[in-house]
């Protein structure tokens, strides 16, 4: 019996992971900046194309990670400066260039770096309980999910660089009048949403297939998870994933995987009914 | 202008009348136009790659050789990207526009179903060259590829035979995906086989955590594995990882998809599959074909067996057309009714069946081992596509048009 409690735990946080993971930096550059990023998927393939070559010439696979969310971040800056800082004022045409962005990548990578690229393997572990077995990675996996929740949380809402990011976002006029240096928090917060768009990257790496279009996996998912979400990115993200995680996991479980899809999509189609402000519009609501 | 220059210029005109007398000669044989629908770009673009390459160097090859019928070939590539709507664009503008005189591609069944009806409506050739779910009757096309009887009815009674009768299945969710496993249901239960648990995915997924556990819950002997595509090639890597550890049997995996090249060892440990070609083949024949190929092509991963039989498409239009004497559809079928179509290929000698216009194919039933060597398990020898002739497709009587499976046989008539 526990070995089921265990199994639905389990599946849940592969989903919830999978959801948080893709969704955090978008729901930064989407949610709080207001660009529709269309490149999201590229930056998370940026961080599993880099992980998986610094782990081919000899890097170890931690290590690779994190400098491949770096990487994807120190893209994220140069891409704001040079393309996303026009369209902060023309949110459709910043869908447009992004859009454009992406094309351009996707080909690009197929044309330099080939259609597949050889995996480099999920790290070693597993574990029985009951009749099933699990993998211990997408534990690790759960782990940074809830990580990189905490790791915001505590950017945006404990340290003065959140207060002045927030407050840009909400009200830019403003907080330049005060002093504040726009520029430089626009461009530092869209650093931090691509680096964690290259950190979900480096993260799947080694228990997906590498080809150039592989961000488009993710995409579905995250820009459902940060809509859903609303408003407010913070309090809504991980709410979000919490309620898309249970119920496609419970579709999946009994279903299988069409229904899983269908209905989580069909869950985000109500949920847009009827809170169009999305999930956090209640629960900062009931907060007040 | 002095004379020097005058004289130049007289040479000049000389020798481009020369030339214009030599285009001309060449206009009276214009190139034949071979139309090309391969994805090289997009999801499947790594399986298309090798298809437009093998294309490639079976054209070269005969044009180096003389022709078809002493005329050259033209190769006209579009890339639809994967994508159905635009495979029929592409059919249209091909067969329309650039009025080519055969067409060859198409990857997954639903871009050939896509592509069907508007080569229907011509009357041009229309090779596909994948292996694929089979019961195609229809005069306009001649596959090229391995079909359900070359590969299921061999591999699955094979697999029960030394893993035991219980199956559990997971396909992609579209019509190659859908038929195959009705193809598994037919001949697991005339074998007296259990199919335990049956998963159709959706293109484009990527996580299978559930989809392991649900296979553990299910308990097989077996996995019957027709996923399609990178995203749900990552359940490999997954179920690996999970510590799944159960044989797994394909018609599409390492030979086509070559995972084993793809994936770090041990994910693929334990796959078998039923195949006409995989790059492992040693005869001389294909060892010199592999020479070839890797010559042309040095950053081929793998030459799969889609490519292989794209590039024996090339041939068999040839052979057909050589033989006809003609570039007609018409006399190309009178040359297959006569059961004489036939090419040498790599694996040996293929022809094509009167009644379906499919390939025979010499098969050979491959492991996997745990660093991902490939070993031969049985040479089946040459096995004719025998099943649509069986159940009643004759297509040197009747051109049917459709897709059989075996629930949906024709009439009798």
């Amino acid at each position: 019996m526990s070995a089921e409690v265990f199994s639905v735990f389990y599946q849940f946080a592969d989903v919830f992971a999978f959801l948080i993971l893709s969704a955090a930096g978008l729901a930064i550059v989407f949610g709080m900046m207001g660009v529709i990023n269309m490149a999201h998927g590229e930056f998370i393939m940026c961080g599993a194309y880099v992980t998986v070559g610094l782990v081919n010439l000899g890097v170890p696979l931690a290590i690779a990670q994190i400098l491949a969310a770096l990487t994807a971040g120190l893209i994220g800056v140069a891409v704001e400066f040079l393309i996303v800082r026009r369209f902060y004022k023309r949110p459709l045409d910043s869908l447009l260039a992004t859009w454009g962005l992406s094309l351009i990548v996707t080909q690009s990578m197929l044309l330099i770096v080939g259609s597949a690229v050889r995996g480099i393997g999920t790290p070693e572990g597993s574990f029985a309980i009951g009749g099933y077995t699990f993998s211990t990675y997408r534990l690790v996996l759960f782990g940074c999910a809830v990580a990189v929740l905490g790791g915001l949380y505590i950017v945006f809402m404990k340290t003065r660089f959140g207060v002045i990011a927030r407050a840009t976002m909400q009200n830019a006029a403003m907080a330049k009048a005060l002093g504040a240096r726009t520029g430089r928090i626009y461009s530092i917060s869209f650093g931090i949403g691509t680096g964690l768009a290259g950190l979900c990257g480096a993260l799947y790496a080694p228990t997906m297939t590498l080809i150039p279009t592989m961000g488009a996996t993710f995409v579905v998912e995250s820009f459902v998870t940060v809509v859903i979400g609303g408003a407010n990115v913070l309090l809504g993200t991980a709410p979000a994933a919490v309620f898309l995680a249970i119920i496609r996991m419970a579709l999946n479980a009994s279903y299988g995987q069409i229904i899983g899809q269908i209905g989580m999509l069909v869950a985000v189609i109500l949920i847009i009914r009827v809170l169009p402000e999305g999930l956090s519009s209640v629960l900062v609501r009931r907060g007040r | 202008m002095n004379s020097g220059r005058k004289l130049g210029m007289v040479l000049l005109g000389a020798m481009l009348g020369t030339a214009a007398g030599v285009s001309v000669a060449r206009a009276a044989e214009p190139p034949l136009k071979v139309g090309l629908l391969e994805d090289v770009s997009g999801d499947l673009a790594f399986m298309g790659m090798p298809k437009l390459h093998g294309s490639q160097l079976a054209v070269e090859e005969i044009n180096k050789s003389g022709g078809i019928l002493g005329r050259q070939i033209e190769l006209i590539h579009l890339d639809p990207q994967g994508d159905n709507a635009r495979y029929q664009e592409f059919g249209r503008r091909l067969l329309n526009r650039d009025k080519v005189d055969v067409l060859i591609g198409g990857i997954t069944s639903a871009s050939r179903e896509a592509l069907r009806p508007i080569v229907d409506r011509t009357s041009t050739p229309y090779f596909y060259t994948n292996q694929y779910e089979g019961g195609v009757c229809d005069a306009s096309m001649i596959s090229m590829g391995a079909v359900p009887e070359q590969q299921f009815s061999t591999l699955i009674p094979w697999m029960v035979e030394k893993f035991g009768k219980k199956v559990y299945v997971i396909a992609a969710d579209y019509n190659f995906g859908q038929i195959s496993a009705e193809w598994n249901r037919k001949i697991m239960k005339d074998l007296g086989g259990e199919v335990v648990g049956e998963e159709f995915i959706p293109l484009g997924v990527s996580q299978f955590a559930q989809t392991i556990q649900n296979i553990q819950k299910a308990k097989p002997d077996w996995l019957l594995t027709i996923n399609v595509g990178a995203a749900q090639d990552s359940f490999f890597e997954q179920a690996a990882a999970a510590n799944l550890n159960l044989p797994m049997g394909s018609s599409i995996k390492v030979m086509l998809g070559f995972e084993h090249k793809r994936f770090k060892p041990p994910a693929l440990n334990n796959m078998h599959a039923t195949a006409n070609w995989f790059e492992e083949i040693d005869t001389p024949e294909a060892t010199e074909f592999k020479k070839r190929w890797h010559a042309k092509f040095p950053d081929e991963l793998y030459i799969n067996d889609m490519g292989y039989n794209a590039y024996n498409a090339l041939y068999m239009y040839k052979a057909l057309v050589e033989k006809a004497k003609s570039i007609k559809l018409d006399d190309m079928r009178k040359v297959i009714a006569t059961g004489d179509a036939c090419i040498d290929a790599p694996e040996g000698k293929v022809c094509i069946d009167p009644k379906s216009q499919h390939t025979s194919h010499r098969m050979r039933l491959i492991s996997v081992g745990p660093k991902h060597e490939v070993k031969v398990e049985k040479d089946y020898g040459t096995i004719q596509p025998y099943w649509l002739g069986e159940i009643g497709c004759d297509l040197t009587k009747k051109n049917d048009k459709d897709q059989y499976t075996p629930s949906h046989l024709p009439k009798k008539s």
